[in-house]
């Protein structure tokens, strides 16, 4: 009896140590070391134009469906790119569902970017991610917006592609992960674009 | 499989095969109550503080029941901590979206949930936990329940490697070494990177974003009071709303993924976990998180191998955990790049693979890696969702938390897990010669095979007989987000899940309802503690069993032999267990989607 009155008193007492310890003194000073060292990052890489409002965040998608704007891959967040509910569509492979949806991108993609019916489309761009946040799509799928919107924003294919190959994120360290293009960052140089 | 990918296969391997010795001889330290570090200087007077706070003599040993009773009262009061913040969340402080109060069955699912490591979430993150519930009520047992696992491997250990005893060390004196010389410091380093990668740490409110195109979305009509407004048939009545803004979700986001990694917990900050941007922002983060998962594993079968005075076995382990994930690696990559030939037929570019559910900066390697990773360990966090995978590409991933998490595994469960099978297959050796086996020296007598059957049989009747249960009843079948063969895996995935203390899903599954949160919540608690206590008697055995000398007739524990009786221990105990219930999902899906069969 007088060890389980002991054990009890220390299974209590660590408990309160360790959450001051892990749960208090480290996430703090990890919180003072990420803002003084990373503050931009540590607030969520925010994009601030020059009145001082929050337009997003360089590593979350939003959503664009105007011509003029590349457009990203389809989110399955809240009711589109909601950054505050973050899902994939968890639809699986034999999910009718799903295989409509999909139908239904495919054809939208190709009509809007005039490629023939048979033109296979990038998969990124008729499915959805597992965030519902992707800020990339593939660079094929760039590469196949590009006339779109060069032709919305009168400007020369070479001039979006010079804006494209700026706003590529490429493989970490030369060899890790897959290049992306950053679309909410091409849309907003583009619109810098006079 | 391009080339990239193999390239980054083979640097992750060798970046493994490097930390493992290191890792083993750091933990050799850690784990022994006067071993020391570098760190000694500063964290030496805290360790003594908290010991005299607790009252605790360091010195004093516990026998396996003791230790037992320790870790369980331990357990018992963390998961009480944890409970009781989730549903005071509305009146603690760090809450500046206001959010309410969690639920009586979500708080003691997600209670259990993290305190048996598995870190299974019923709910969502950014929408349900305040930052004090995230960081204390949460992170806490990132920390401990993956201190109590390496605590628990080491107690087994020592349990092998010291014989005519009584003691598998003190519970306590573990708990805070792990934690303070072990996780605490890496996680500190870890975290400020993964800051230094774009991952968020601050507490402010979260951030209303100003779209560039102002979005249309059809939402449900509301009433003045707040009612969905229906119409004849009962379906709800849609209309046109502009979202101007994106709400960002903030907190303190990196102190709690280091630790979720580390330790492999797995729970996500955010629902899609780290597949979600800030919680893994780059390729670089992701690398380094997969290289977490395994770091502790890996070393502590260095440790092993130290303890035991006998390396090469300590390495032979090693060889069959890294031959099953390579295997693994290569049938989910295999999968996920061959795609859905479904979705090819109307028209997705067949080179891309299968991009459901995933993200763009990782691509299918990394994906299929990361799913792979873990699974073989007991972590669960995700940077891909699973559900949308190709049906073999989703077989992996459930096949690895049905095998018992044994490959690297989870903190301590992975080590445990493995000597459980290594025991077996000493036991089926020396059936097959018609000798009393031996392990390293000890008989292995009826008592410590019942004890190690004891504990694989619990895997197997705690995820057959729970998804039984629930896929016989409308409460589990009306959870599922898809029909046919995958709604059953959705369903047998999340109580592979739950025992397992993995805490990955086939995320569609709508688990947050009172008899999901309930059956899951005690398949949790089942997976966990049935399995340790076993463990425990067995390192009770074998701490007071007498060392005979090698002999000719000696069954080696190392080398080529052992390693080909220990996989296939592994795979054949996995296989007769689970082979039927995965036939009924994974594997006849596969075969369906070939078909072109859609449900």
């Amino acid at each position: 009896m007088k060890d389980f009155f002991a054990e009890t008193r220390a299974a209590i007492l660590s408990t309160m140590v360790l959450a001051v310890v892990c749960c208090g003194v480290y996430p703090l000073v990890v919180y003072g070391l990420g803002q003084a060292l990373f503050h931009d990052k540590a607030n969520g890489s925010l994009i601030v134009d020059p009145n001082g409002t929050v337009r997003g965040s360089k590593l979350l998608g939003q959503n664009f469906t105007d011509p003029k704007y590349f457009h990203p891959r389809p989110s399955a967040a809240g009711n589109g790119y909601d950054a505050a509910n973050s899902s994939g569509s968890n639809l699986g492979p034999t999910s009718q569902k799903l295989n409509d949806t999909i139908k239904d991108r495919i054809a939208a993609y190709r009509s809007e970017n005039g490629l023939n019916e048979n033109q296979p489309v990038p998969a990124d761009a008729v499915t959805a991610s597992g965030s519902g946040l992707d800020p990339h799509i593939s660079l094929q799928n760039a590469e196949l917006q590009t006339p779109r919107v060069a032709k919305a924003r009168g400007l020369s294919v070479e001039k979006v592609q010079e804006l494209i190959r700026q706003r590529t994120d490429g493989r970490d360290l030369g060899f890790l992960g897959e290049p992306g293009v950053n679309v909410l960052n091409l849309n907003l140089a583009l619109d810098q674009v006079q | 499989m391009n080339p990239s990918g193999w390239i980054q296969f083979a640097v992750y391997i060798v970046a493994l095969v490097i930390i493992t010795k290191p890792m083993g001889l750091y933990l050799m330290q850690v784990l022994d109550a006067n071993g020391r570090t570098r760190l000694d200087p500063v964290l030496r007077p805290l360790e003594r503080g908290t010991y005299r706070v607790m009252g605790v003599d360091p010195n004093k040993e516990h026998d396996w029941k003791q230790y037992t009773f320790a870790m369980l009262l331990f357990s018992l009061i963390g998961c009480l901590f944890t409970y009781a913040i989730l549903r005071l969340q509305n009146i603690l402080p760090l809450n500046p979206q206001g959010l309410a109060a969690v639920s009586p069955d979500c708080s003691f699912n997600t209670a259990t949930s993290f305190t048996t490591n598995t870190n299974w979430q019923s709910y969502v993150g950014e929408t349900t936990m305040s930052y004090f519930s995230q960081m204390v009520g949460l992170a806490f047992h990132n920390f401990v329940s993956a201190a109590t696992g390496i605590a628990i491997a080491a107690a087994l250990v020592r349990g092998i490697a010291r014989h005519s005893a009584q003691t598998i060390g003190n519970f306590w004196v573990d708990l805070v070494r792990v934690t303070y010389y072990l996780l605490l410091p890496i996680c500190l380093v870890f975290a400020v990177f993964l800051v230094s990668q774009g991952m968020i740490q601050n507490f402010k409110p979260y951030t209303k974003a100003t779209l560039v195109e102002p979005m249309k979305v059809q939402v449900e009509k509301k009433s003045a009071q707040g009612e969905t407004i229906k119409d004849a048939d009962g379906k709800a009545v849609m209309e046109e709303q502009t979202v101007t803004e994106q709400n960002i979700v903030q907190g303190p986001m990196a102190s709690q993924v280091a630790i979720k990694m580390l330790g492999t917990n797995g729970g996500g900050y955010t629902n899609a976990n780290a597949a979600h941007p800030f919680e893994n922002p780059t390729p670089l983060s992701n690398v380094l998180q997969m290289l977490s998962i395994f770091a502790i594993g890996s070393g502590l079968t260095y440790y092993l191998g130290r303890m035991v005075k006998n390396q090469k076995h300590g390495w032979t382990v090693w060889a069959v955990m890294l031959a099953l994930f390579v295997g693994g690696v290569l049938l989910a990559w295999h999968s996920e790049a061959a795609g859905n030939p479904i979705h090819h037929s109307l028209g997705v570019a067949a080179a891309d693979g299968n991009m459901e559910g995933k993200e763009v900066r990782f691509g299918i390697f990394n994906s299929a890696l990361f799913a792979t990773i873990t699974t073989d360990a007991s972590c669960g966090a995700v940077n891909s969702m699973h559900d949308s995978f190709t049906p073999l590409g989703g077989f992996v991933p459930l096949f690895n938390i049905e095998l018992g998490e044994v490959i690297f595994g989870g903190v301590g469960a992975g080590l445990y897990g493995i000597l459980v099978f290594v025991v077996l297959a000493v036991f089926i050796a020396g059936l097959m010669v018609g000798r009393t086996p031996e392990y390293l020296g000890k008989k292995i007598e009826s008592y410590d095979v019942k004890m190690s059957m004891l504990a694989l049989l619990i895997l197997a009747i705690d995820i057959l007989a729970f998804s039984a249960w629930a896929i016989v009843n409308k409460w589990g079948t009306g959870a599922m987000n898809n029909s046919g063969p995958h709604g059953f895996s959705e369903i047998l995935y999340a109580y592979s899940s739950g025992t397992g203390n993995n805490g990955s899903a086939f995320a569609g599954i709508s688990a947050n309802t009172p008899w999901l949160n309930t059956t899951i919540g005690f398949a949790m608690l089942i997976g966990r503690f049935l399995m340790i206590v076993p463990i425990l008697a067995l390192a009770g055995s074998l701490v007071r069993k007498k060392v005979t000398p090698a002999s000719a007739g000696t069954f080696p524990v190392h080398g080529g032999t052992f390693f080909i009786l220990l996989i296939g221990t592994v795979l054949l105990i996995g296989a007769l267990n689970f082979v039927p219930a995965l036939a009924l999902g994974p594997i006849v899906e596969h075969f369906l989607m070939q078909g072109g069969k859609l449900f």
